[in-house]
Formats: C-alpha cells, sequence, structure tokens
C-alpha cells in the first residue's frame, strides 16, 4: 500500500469515526453484552454449538444432493425453484416473475443475499418499484445509504439522525422525534405500501430439504406481511442455507438471535412451507372477505450460487458456508465497533467472516479493502455459533492478496530490511508461491524477528536511531510506520544472555521442569517480565531452562504470510522436540504465541506436533494456578499489602483460550483486588496500532478499555501481551507490568 | 393434569411475563369470557380448533381486508407453545389466522395446557411431521411485534404492540 493510499485510507475510517462510531460503538457494544448474558442461560450452549456446526458440515458436504431433493420438495408442493447461477442470472429471473405477473410493485423483507445481487436496482429499472419494509432498511432506502451492520443495517444512525432525515423527506404535520414516532409513522407508510404489492420477496434463514419448509428469523412482523399479503412470494436464498431436515432448524432457532443481538429469541420465527395455505389479502377489494374462494399463490424459490459452490471447492474458505448471518463476529470485534460496516465490509457483508464471503463471491480485491481490519484477536471464534475459524480465513485471504500484490517497485527496500520475505525461505514447502509478495508494511512487521535481533545487537543505539525524529519520519514515509508511536525499546541483554550468564541457580532434583520459551517479546524487549517468570517458577519448586529458541512465527502469520509463519513452526517444533521428549513443560510468556501452539498450528503442523505441543503447552499464570493447585506454597510469592488493588487487562487471545480465569485465580490468592476490563481487545492487537493507517482506529479502539483502566483507580495495572502493554503505555502514560512482575518474589 | 405439565405451564407463563404477554387460564367453559374481557372492539377471529371453545359474540370471523384494516383485536388458535422460551405456535389457516394475529393491535391467542411442551427440541419433535405430512405453515411467536431501527425498543413495528394468551385445559 503506497503512502497515498495509506492516508486516503486513515481519512476514511477518521470520517466514519467522528460521523458513525459513536452509534456503533453503542449499539454493537449492547448486542455483544447480550449475547453474553444470554448465552450464559443456555445450559447447554456449547452442545447446540457443535450440534448446529455438524449439521452445517454435513449439509455443504452433501449440498448437491440436498438441494435437488429441496426442488424436488418445493415442486411437489406446488412452489417452484429456480438456481441462479450468478447475479444477474438470478435477477433476470426475478424480473420475469414480476413481468409475468404483471407487477408494478414488490415489498420486500430484510435479506443480505438480495443485498448482494442487488436485485433492487435491476427491478427498478425493469419498471417495478421496490420498497424495503424493514424498518432500518427503509430508512436506508429514503436516505440512499448501504448496510453497515448485517443484522441491524442502520445501526450507524441515531435517533435523532433518523428523525432529521424523515422530517426532511417527508415533512409530516408534526415534526417527528421519538423512536415510538418513528416506528409508528414508518409502520403507517409502508403498511400502504403493501397494501399495494403485487410481489413479496424475502430472504430465507434456513430451508429445509425434507419439507420445503423456510425458517425466517424476524422481529417485526414485515416479513409476515410481506409473506400474507400479494399472491406471489419470491424467496431469495444462497444455496449454502439449505439443511437436511426441518428438525435441524432447533439448534439455530436457539442459537441465532442470543449470538446476534443477544435476544434469546426474536419476536418472530417464521416457519413458512410455501405456497402457503394463509389466504391473500386484497386491499383493492376491500369488502370481499379473505375467505372467499380457493387460496391461490405463487412460490419462487431462487436459489443463488454467485461463487458458494466454488467456495465449497476451496478446503480454506468452505467455512464461510457455515455462516447464519447472525453478526456475533460483527459485534464482539474490537475495530468494528469503532467504524462499523462502512469500513469493515465489502460490497455486501461486514465484519470479521466478510472477508470469506467478499473474497468468494467478489473477488480478491474486494476482501482486499478491508480484510487487514481483522487483526486476528480471536475473540469471534468463541462468540461464533458454529465455530468458524473467522481469523484463519482473514490470514488465508491475506496471504493471498499478498500473492497477488504489487508493491515489487520496492524490493530494493525490502532486501535491507526483511531478507527473509515470504517466498524465499529454502526450507519452506510452499516456496515461491505466486507473482506477488507482501507489500513493504507486512513485510517489516511479519519479520519482527528479524528487526529483534538486529536491534537488540545494537541497543540502545538502534533504539535511539529508531525512535529519532528522521528515522520516524523514513519509516512512515516507507513502511507506514505511524510516527505517533514509539517503537519497541529493544534489550542489549536478552532473556537468554541473562539466564545463561546469571549466578543463581535454581531448585535442586526438582519434581517438574521446564523450557520458558524466550518469545521474541520477552527476549528482546520486555525481558523484566522474562526473569520475573524464572524467579516465580523457580520459587515454586520447578526447575527452569531458557534455552535460544526460534520465533514462534505469529509475526508474519498475522500479515498473512503463511508460508514464512509455517517455516517458523517447523523449527520451533524441531527445537523443541528434545524437551518434548524429557517430559518438560513449555511455558509461555506471550499469550499470542500459547495460542499459535494451541490453535495455530493445528493448520501449519502435522497432527501428532501440533497436538504434543498444545498438550505441553502453558500460559504462564496458568502454569503457576496449577502449581498453587497442587501444593505450591503461595507465601513463596510476592503477595499483596492490605486492601492493594490491580485493574487487569487480559490478552484477547488468552480470553478466547479461556485462560483469564487462572490469572485472575493467582492474583486473587496473592491477596490482591482484582478489577478486569470488559474491551475486547486493546486495539494495538500486535502491529496494527502501529500502521500509519490504523493509528486513529486503534486508539479509538484503545479508548474505551483506556477509560475503563482509568476508572478503577486501582494500584497496579497489569497486563498480559506485549502489545497491550504498548497500547495501555500509550494511553496512560505509563506502561503496565505483566501479572507476574507482581507476584515474582524479590531478587 | 399431570404434574410434569403443570411444571411447563408455570415456567411458560413466567417467560411469556417476562416478554409482557399476560395468560389468563380458565376452564374450557369460561374461555368465551375470558376472551372477551381482553377484547376491544372492532375485533376479528378465526373459529377455534377445539370443541366447547368458542369465540365470543362480536368477534367475527371470515374478515374482508377492510375489517382486518380497521380491527383493533384479533383471536386467533395456538397449537403449541415452549415453555423455556414463552412461545408459542401460531398455525397459518385457510381461515386467515396469519393475517387475523398480524394486522391488530392486541392479538389474543387462545392454548391448550395440554400443548404446552417443556424446550424446544420437544417443540420441533411435535412440528415436524406437520411440516412434512400436512405441509404446514407457522410463526414461532415471543411476545409483541418489535423494532429497536429508529434508535430504541418499541413494541408494535408492524405487527401487534399487546398480546396476550387465554389457556384452557
Amino acid at each position: 500500500m503506497s503512502l497515498d493510499s495509506r492516508e486516503a485510507k486513515a481519512a476514511r475510517i477518521r470520517h466514519l469515526l467522528e460521523t458513525e462510531g459513536d452509534a456503533i460503538a453503542e449499539n454493537t457494544r449492547g448486542f455483544n453484552q447480550g449475547r453474553y448474558d444470554s448465552v450464559a442461560d443456555l445450559a447447554d450452549y456449547e452442545e447446540l454449538r457443535d450440534e448446529a456446526r455438524a449439521i452445517k458440515e454435513d449439509a455443504i458436504e452433501r449440498l448437491p444432493e440436498l438441494v435437488a431433493e429441496l426442488t424436488e420438495t418445493v415442486e411437489a408442493n406446488g412452489g417452484t425453484v429456480y438456481v441462479a447461477e450468478d447475479a444477474a442470472d438470478a435477477n433476470r429471473y426475478i424480473a420475469d416473475v414480476c413481468e409475468g405477473g404483471g407487477a408494478d410493485r414488490a415489498v420486500k423483507s430484510k435479506s443480505m443475499t438480495s443485498e448482494e445481487i442487488e436485485v433492487n436496482e435491476h427491478l427498478e429499472a425493469r419498471g417495478v418499484d421496490v420498497v424495503e419494509t424493514d424498518l432500518g432498511e427503509w430508512v436506508l432506502q429514503v436516505a440512499d445509504e448501504t448496510p453497515s451492520h448485517i443484522v441491524a443495517p442502520a445501526i450507524h444512525r441515531s435517533r435523532e439522525s433518523i428523525a432529521d432525515l424523515f422530517n426532511e423527506r417527508f415533512d409530516p404535520e408534526d415534526p417527528l422525534e421519538t423512536a415510538e414516532e418513528l416506528t409508528m409513522f414508518a409502520r403507517e407508510q409502508l403498511l400502504d405500501r403493501i397494501k399495494g404489492a403485487d410481489v413479496g420477496m424475502t430472504g430465507a434463514n434456513f430451508l429445509a430439504a425434507d419439507s420445503g419448509t423456510m425458517m425466517l428469523v424476524t422481529s417485526e412482523g414485515n416479513a409476515r406481511k410481506t409473506v400474507t399479503v400479494p399472491d406471489t412470494h419470491v424467496a431469495v436464498a444462497g444455496v449454502e442455507k439449505v439443511v437436511p431436515g426441518v428438525e435441524d432448524f432447533q439448534p439455530f432457532v436457539e442459537l441465532i438471535g442470543r449470538s446476534g443481538t443477544g435476544q434469546d429469541i426474536t419476536s418472530y420465527i417464521s416457519l413458512l412451507t410455501p405456497p402457503v395455505q394463509s389466504p391473500t389479502v386484497d386491499f383493492d377489494d376491500p369488502d370481499t372477505p379473505i375467505t372467499d374462494g380457493e387460496v391461490e399463490r405463487d412460490f419462487h424459490l431462487v436459489l443463488i450460487d454467485n461463487g458458494r459452490m466454488a467456495m465449497r471447492e476451496d478446503d480454506e474458505l468452505r467455512e464461510t458456508l457455515y455462516c447464519i448471518r447472525c453478526s456475533a463476529c460483527s459485534n464482539t470485534c474490537a475495530n468494528f465497533q469503532s467504524v462499523g460496516g462502512h469500513a469493515f465490509g465489502g460490497e455486501t457483508y461486514s465484519g470479521g467472516i466478510a472477508t470469506g464471503w467478499e473474497a468468494g463471491i467478489e473477488g480478491l480485491d474486494t476482501a482486499a479493502e478491508f480484510n487487514d481490519l481483522c487483526t486476528g484477536c480471536s475473540r469471534c471464534v468463541e462468540a461464533c455459533p458454529v465455530n468458524i475459524d473467522i481469523p484463519w480465513i482473514n490470514t488465508v485471504v491475506r496471504d493471498r492478496v499478498n500473492r497477488g500484490g504489487d508493491d515489487g517497485n520496492l524490493d530494493f527496500l525490502v532486501d535491507g530490511l526483511s531478507p527473509d520475505a515470504e517466498g524465499e525461505e529454502g526450507s519452506v514447502g510452499e516456496g515461491r508461491g505466486g507473482d506477488g509478495t507482501p507489500d513493504l508494511q507486512k513485510r517489516l512487521f511479519g519479520n519482527f524477528e528479524t528487526l529483534a535481533k538486529v536491534g537488540s545487537a545494537t541497543a540502545p543505539l538502534s533504539n535511539w536511531a529508531a525512535n529519532a525524529g528522521p528515522s520516524k519520519r523514513l519509516l512512515e514515509r516507507v513502511a507506514g510506520v505511524d510516527s505517533r508511536r514509539d517503537l519497541p525499546a529493544f534489550q542489549r541483554r536478552t532473556l537468554v544472555d541473562w539466564f545463561r550468564q546469571r549466578d543463581a541457580s535454581g531448585p535442586t532434583d526438582p519434581d517438574r521442569r521446564v523450557v520458558l520459551y524466550p518469545d521474541l517479546y520477552t527476549n528482546y524487549t520486555l525481558v523484566e517480565r522474562g526473569k520475573a517468570a524464572v524467579r516465580t517458577l523457580e520459587a515454586l519448586g520447578v526447575g527452569v531452562e531458557v534455552p535460544a529458541m526460534p520465533g514462534s512465527g505469529r509475526p508474519p502469520l498475522s500479515q498473512g504470510m503463511i508460508a514464512t509463519a509455517r517455516g517458523k513452526a517447523e523449527s520451533l517444533c524441531e527445537a523443541l522436540d528434545p524437551y518434548l521428549d524429557a517430559n518438560y513443560d513449555v511455558v509461555v510468556v506471550e499469550p499470542s504465541d500459547l495460542a499459535m501452539f494451541r490453535e495455530d498450528y493445528a493448520k501449519l503442523l502435522p497432527g501428532d506436533d501440533h497436538e504434543r505441543l498444545a498438550a505441553n503447552s502453558y500460559e504462564l499464570l496458568e502454569y503457576v494456578y496449577g502449581l498453587l493447585e497442587h501444593g505450591a506454597d503461595v507465601d513463596a510469592l510476592s503477595t499483596a499489602g492490605d486492601g492493594e488493588s490491580v485493574a487487569y487487562h487480559s490478552h484477547c487471545q488468552q480470553r478466547t483460550m479461556r485462560l483469564e480465569e487462572h490469572t485472575l485465580a493467582v492474583l486473587t490468592e496473592c491477596g490482591y483486588d482484582v478489577t478486569t476490563s470488559d474491551a475486547e481487545c486493546c486495539g494495538m492487537a500486535g502491529s496494527f496500532g502501529y500502521k500509519e493507517q490504523y493509528y486513529e482506529l486503534a486508539m479509538d479502539v484503545g479508548e474505551n478499555l483506556g477509560d475503563q483502566l482509568r476508572e478503577t483507580g486501582a494500584d497496579h495495572v497489569l497486563a498480559s501481551g506485549t502489545s497491550c502493554t504498548e497500547q495501555i503505555g500509550d494511553l496512560l502514560g505509563d506502561e503496565p507490568l505483566h501479572p507476574v512482575e507482581l507476584i515474582a518474589p524479590e531478587h | 393434569m399431570t404434574a410434569a405439565s403443570s411444571e411447563a405451564y408455570d415456567q411458560f407463563a413466567a417467560t411469556a411475563a417476562e416478554y409482557g404477554v399476560e395468560l389468563t387460564r380458565v376452564p374450557a367453559d369460561e374461555a368465551t369470557e375470558a376472551i372477551a374481557d381482553l377484547t376491544e372492539d372492532p375485533a376479528v377471529g378465526t373459529p377455534l380448533p377445539w370443541d366447547g371453545v368458542g369465540l365470543p359474540e362480536g368477534v367475527s370471523t371470515d374478515p374482508t381486508p377492510a375489517a382486518l384494516d380497521g380491527a383493533v383485536t384479533g383471536v386467533t388458535g395456538a397449537t403449541l407453545a415452549v415453555a423455556d422460551y414463552g412461545s408459542v405456535f401460531l398455525p397459518g389457516t385457510p381461515a386467515g389466522a396469519e393475517p387475523v394475529s398480524l394486522f391488530v393491535d392486541r392479538h389474543v391467542f387462545v392454548l391448550r395446557e395440554r400443548d404446552v411442551v417443556p424446550d424446544m427440541p420437544a417443540a420441533f419433535d411435535r412440528l415436524g411431521d406437520r411440516f412434512r405430512e400436512e405441509r404446514a405453515s407457522g410463526i414461532l411467536a415471543t411476545g409483541p411485534s418489535a423494532t429497536a431501527d429508529m434508535g430504541a425498543l418499541v413494541q408494535g413495528a408492524h405487527g401487534p404492540k399487546a398480546v396476550y394468551g387465554v389457556v384452557v385445559p
């Protein structure tokens, strides 16, 4: 990405932060908290997720067969099925249906798939008046805007801005002001339009192959009117919406509202087996009972491929088809909470999973526009009701974008800055895939290991040089490193050197031996937390080794440099092997590296290698917790004074691994009064907050956390992750400690 | 009445109440009066599918579009309720139960207590064959119509603003 496009992107984000950020933040955070509360009430939540996942896996596996079965069932029921290859094909068919019935007006209930094919524009060009009847969609239609959220499309608009819009556009006798007035006004306006409708269009959240039943998840009742009033019903759905049986709807009924807007269930779950047996309501004939005569209805199910069958064949994108469009991944995403779908979205879809949808439907170029906004924090993984590895889809698409990129004109600089640029490592199986390489900014951050080694060897000179004005300006201009950030200070003496050279020795003949993994940050920059970890473990009777080890591959993976990350993973696995053979446990300070060992390596290493490392690796405080549970004496640690308090921000990936609780338990056992933040992410997220184009977004995300930490007024602020430490340092003006630095015994 | 069904009823009543849905539990022969008490005129309805439970006078069936448009109350049968969600299943019928329960401000559903099932799996067990064999359609409705699209939660977005239930044995 060039300097100009970085600056343009920063300006676009700044504009959205100013104009839409407040409404988006309030609404998405409300939905997100609602999700936490609602799923907590569900005793069998995890079982339902597993069940939902299994249904989608099976359905996508057998999709062609299920589409054939559904077609047969719907046709036996008296409907018509049309499988459209692409948007144009679908639009042509729908327009023909309208024209065939002499339709002047189609009313629609909310459907993202119909947004995807842009059917409104197409029908209007063919002379059909199209009216959105979902209140949020109607606001957008009146304002000529696009959805900023897949479930609540007008989430970026406040009540005041909707009132201004309606008052200006419709000039009502009494100006509209309250939500109640706005809703009743819209209801009346839309009822008028529904009364004169010839065709009703809906989407479908799910379709049962065995009965031809469709499920629609709504709250307003507009979908019900859309289906009931006119005699022609057109349902538009992606082919991936088909499930085998109508009983398969059940886990989704229980999950979809909770996951999305935090409602246990929405007001209306329509379960329709069209053509429905309800009489039509012909308002042009107001005095004839609706029950007079036979019910005559036409039903057209338009199933849309538009890239989906190819996604099904794509091992990395296939999971996208399991998505039920609940919006959990949007609401839980710290970046989305700040900017919404107008920045974090493509042509149609928004939020974390949108990268998969847009890459599959529109292509890589569209996905590339917003894919960087996924920082891989992983908070969406546990939020997703079908457990889609959304960060991985983002990483894969980033990798593909990198390989198709064209920043080759900067190669002369890259050679100097990042010698192991993606695709150039001889040991890497994938070799030089494709023509492209990641852009310079990604290569710089992706090769943090090289930077750290050089930086440490030449510290403190390297720190002075990197943070001096001219260097910062150069880094910003050439590589997009924001000059408002201080770069991490490299320590001349690494953790590994300190450990090798120290006089002290650990416990003799210990029961447990660990390798304390010297991650790049603990080894080169935040060395004190590493020393505190050694003191803590030894005080609890553990034998500790801190051998030199390769990086985990987290930095390149974050930049979508999968081949480089895989190379690192293989090297590290090889280096750790002898220790695992000798029954050492692996203790990890940096949560994002532990997440590599436990989660990401499943995608990078052979199954056995990953499983052994995952099973024997522990987050530092998780390990301390285990030692204390097994009889180690807490008095060997540094404990709290009377009423000493802590404000703690757990790392995003640490929370996804369900490891926040262990740190809380240890701090509490050490006597601290602990308050935690509920911010999903600090905003820094690895290198994200260093990037010039995202600096302001990262700081906006961070402010949510900063406010929470300030409010506690605690004696200590603690954070487990490196990027959280840097971000909180920038927000509060003082770098937080790692929890282990608080509990470690004195020297 | 079994203990199990009473337990399911109590849970249904409690959950429905969270959505503002009040239930009136009466013997079958008092249902008509209970419905009448909840009805504001003009009212439309569809015949209730059980013997011995009738609509009050003044609730007209076979409504015209004009009657639907002008009605304040709609009375229809609910053939299933899900206790832990406070939801009822409102079958769409050729008699027009769907528009009758939708175009009004007040919806009154009539339910048999024996049709209250504890949870969603039990509900789908009951409904599955009806979809497959009878080509059934219906709405699993929980509380009144609602929207938050205009900046705050408002009831009665396109459908009823208030929902009441009359439950017979």
